[in-house]
């Protein structure tokens, strides 16, 4: 496992290296990516110019759900963000180059970029976080602390599971991108709004098969000491390691099962 | 060292009939193909495109599990032992790289360092070793995507080996090069084989990297192998046509001489073609100039290019 994760800092630090060697560019991108996510938010302080209110939850409280999701999904996209290309790795043989080498084929695969612009979109999530924080007058205990953070680390890893076991798609249908940034980015959004809006399938989706509500919504919760709102209770907010170690074992499990067909199938 | 027997592979296509339906056909890639490559040998794999070359080549290298048949390289079964097995092998795909496009050549091979978990001495040693033989010196600073083609190859070939491989599988390893960067690519492939031993078995559409390499040559076509043996004997099997080239007075009709027949007509040169076992080249010519007025006269021998070619259209 050691040698696993040393070997990771290493790939990722050799992405590194060469995306600083274009600095201005970079700097460029990542200042675009944080103006141009920014505008998601924008868009929900225009909503909140009509109505003070939504199911219950005021601006600083959605704009806490909003900075947790919008900076676990940027950290996922810096990780695993990449996959969209995926399908291009197994039509041109990158993949088949990636089967002889001796490490595990999803690392590799995760470890093939790092794009650094997309910390631009996780800066713009913790800035709406920090407002959200000051402006909330919160009664801040040590298990508060814990949900929060736990809340960022557990999302990037349930995103970033839910990426790579949508991305297994690719080994079946190699043109099912579109199908897969659906569910993808399409979650990020869906995390950032308190699920007691949604439609009970959509809830239902984001509860027990791509479990997102997990990354922002219970974690809220608990920092709000809020209700649920929903059947199920809101200390659910201090378990969100557990759901994510299980998406990601899920994960990692379609991923290798995948792995096995493509291998003989044949791509 | 490479041992297959009765290996098949079959591929499920689905084809379109009619506007929505699709057909399932299924394709045998490789059809009961039977290896013994033993350590140290230099093999070419040839075939024409579609044959089952790269199909094999996956199916020893653990990428694609046979569908039926036994596999076993360095004494390893690549399907269940692939990892292991790929600290054993190297792979080169000449339409594809595995070095870092972005970074300069030496970091792909630091990076390689550890992706294979080789000690930095042996490293060091090996590099050292494998930089001279193809003066990789002068672009080890530059990135890969700026390399020449040629460049890019010898980095390849370095990059497949610094584990020390006990076998090589090279996938058209020399396609796109120009002839200095063919030659160079030889060469090494001849020293490492030579030198250290490696067993190499490589695909190729450049029969002259046969006639360079390889003592023993295996010809594929629809997934059988058709020819199993040495690059001598192909030609003295089925080489025994050589042709006659006749430069004439004039232009006539094709000449009627017995043991030879006209393959071809330019104006006042013809070709005639003749068997070794029938008839002689002086007795040609004595048949010819009783016929028409000789100018001038070549003999060619046959070139493995048109051997091969012949045998993908004709068989064996």
């Amino acid at each position: 496992m050691g040698d696993l994760a040393g070997i990771y800092a290493r790939l990722i630090g050799a992405r590194v290296r060469s995306q600083l060697e274009y600095r201005a560019s970079l700097a460029l991108q990542f200042v675009g990516m944080a103006v141009l996510t920014g505008i998601d938010f924008v868009a929900i302080l225009v909503l909140f110019e009509n109505v003070d209110a939504l199911d219950g939850w005021r601006l600083e409280e959605i704009a806490l759900l909003y900075g947790i999701a919008t900076i676990s999904f940027a950290l996922s996209d810096l990780a695993v963000g990449h996959l969209d290309l995926f399908p291009q790795m197994i039509r041109d043989g990158t993949f088949d180059q990636i089967l002889v080498r001796p490490l595990p084929s999803l690392l590799q695969v995760v470890a093939s970029d790092f794009s650094l612009r997309r910390l631009g979109k996780a800066l713009q999530g913790l800035a709406v976080l920090v407002f959200a924080l000051t402006q909330l007058e919160l009664d801040w205990t040590a298990g508060k602390v814990f949900v929060l953070v736990a809340a960022v680390i557990a999302g990037t890893v349930i995103y970033a599971a839910v990426w790579v076991a949508l991305a297994t798609v690719a080994f079946w249908i190699v043109d099912a991108i579109e199908f897969v940034n659906a569910f993808t980015y399409g979650g990020s959004y869906l995390s950032q709004y308190p699920i007691t809006i949604f439609g009970r399938w959509l809830r239902g989706l984001v509860l027990f098969v791509l479990p997102l509500a997990f990354v922002a919504y219970f974690p809220a919760l608990v920092i709000l000491d809020r209700e649920s709102g929903l059947a199920l209770p809101a200390e659910l907010g201090y378990l969100t390691s557990l759901v994510a170690a299980g998406t990601a074992l899920v994960a990692v499990s379609a991923w290798n099962g995948a792995v096995r067909h493509y291998r003989s199938a044949g791509g | 060292m490479i041992e297959a027997h009765d290996l098949t592979r079959r591929f499920v296509v689905r084809e379109r009939a009619g506007l929505v339906r699709r057909r399932k056909r299924v394709v045998e890639a490789v059809a009961g193909v039977d290896l013994q490559i033993a350590a140290g040998e230099l093999v070419g794999y040839v075939g024409p495109n579609g044959a089952g070359k790269s199909t094999t080549i996956k199916m020893l290298t653990g990428i694609l599990v046979p569908t039926s048949g036994t596999v076993r390289v360095a004494g390893l079964d690549p399907v269940r032992r692939r990892i292991e097995l790929t600290r054993r092998i190297g792979v080169v795909f000449g339409q594809r790289s595995q070095l870092w496009w972005d970074l300069p050549l030496a970091d792909s091979f630091d990076l390689l360092r550890h992706v294979y978990r080789v000690p930095r001495d042996q490293h060091r040693a090996q590099l050292e070793q494998f930089g001279e033989l193809l003066e990789l010196g002068p672009f080890l600073a530059t990135p890969v995507r700026q390399l020449s083609l040629g460049q890019r190859m010898r980095g390849e070939l370095v990059a497949a080996l610094l584990h020390e491989p006990e076998v090589i599988f090279l996938d058209e390893p020399t396609i796109g090069l120009d002839v200095v960067a063919k030659a160079a690519v030889r060469e090494f492939l001849l020293e490492v084989n030579r030198e250290r031993g490696v067993t190499v078995l490589l695909t190729t559409h450049d029969l002259a990297d046969i006639e360079r390499l390889c003592r023993r040559l295996l010809i594929i076509d629809r997934g059988r192998v058709i020819w199993d043996g040495g690059l001598d004997e192909l030609v003295e099997r089925y080489g025994e046509e050589r042709t006659l080239v006749v430069d004439l007075a004039e232009s006539r009709a094709p000449l009627e001489v017995s043991g030879a027949r006209v393959v071809r007509i330019d104006g006042p040169r013809q070709w005639l073609r003749f068997s070794r076992g029938e008839t002689t080249a002086a007795a040609l010519v004595g048949a010819v100039a009783a016929e028409a007025q000789l100018v001038d006269l070549s003999v060619e021998e046959p070139e493995v290019e048109e051997i091969v070619r012949r045998i993908y259209k004709e068989g064996v």
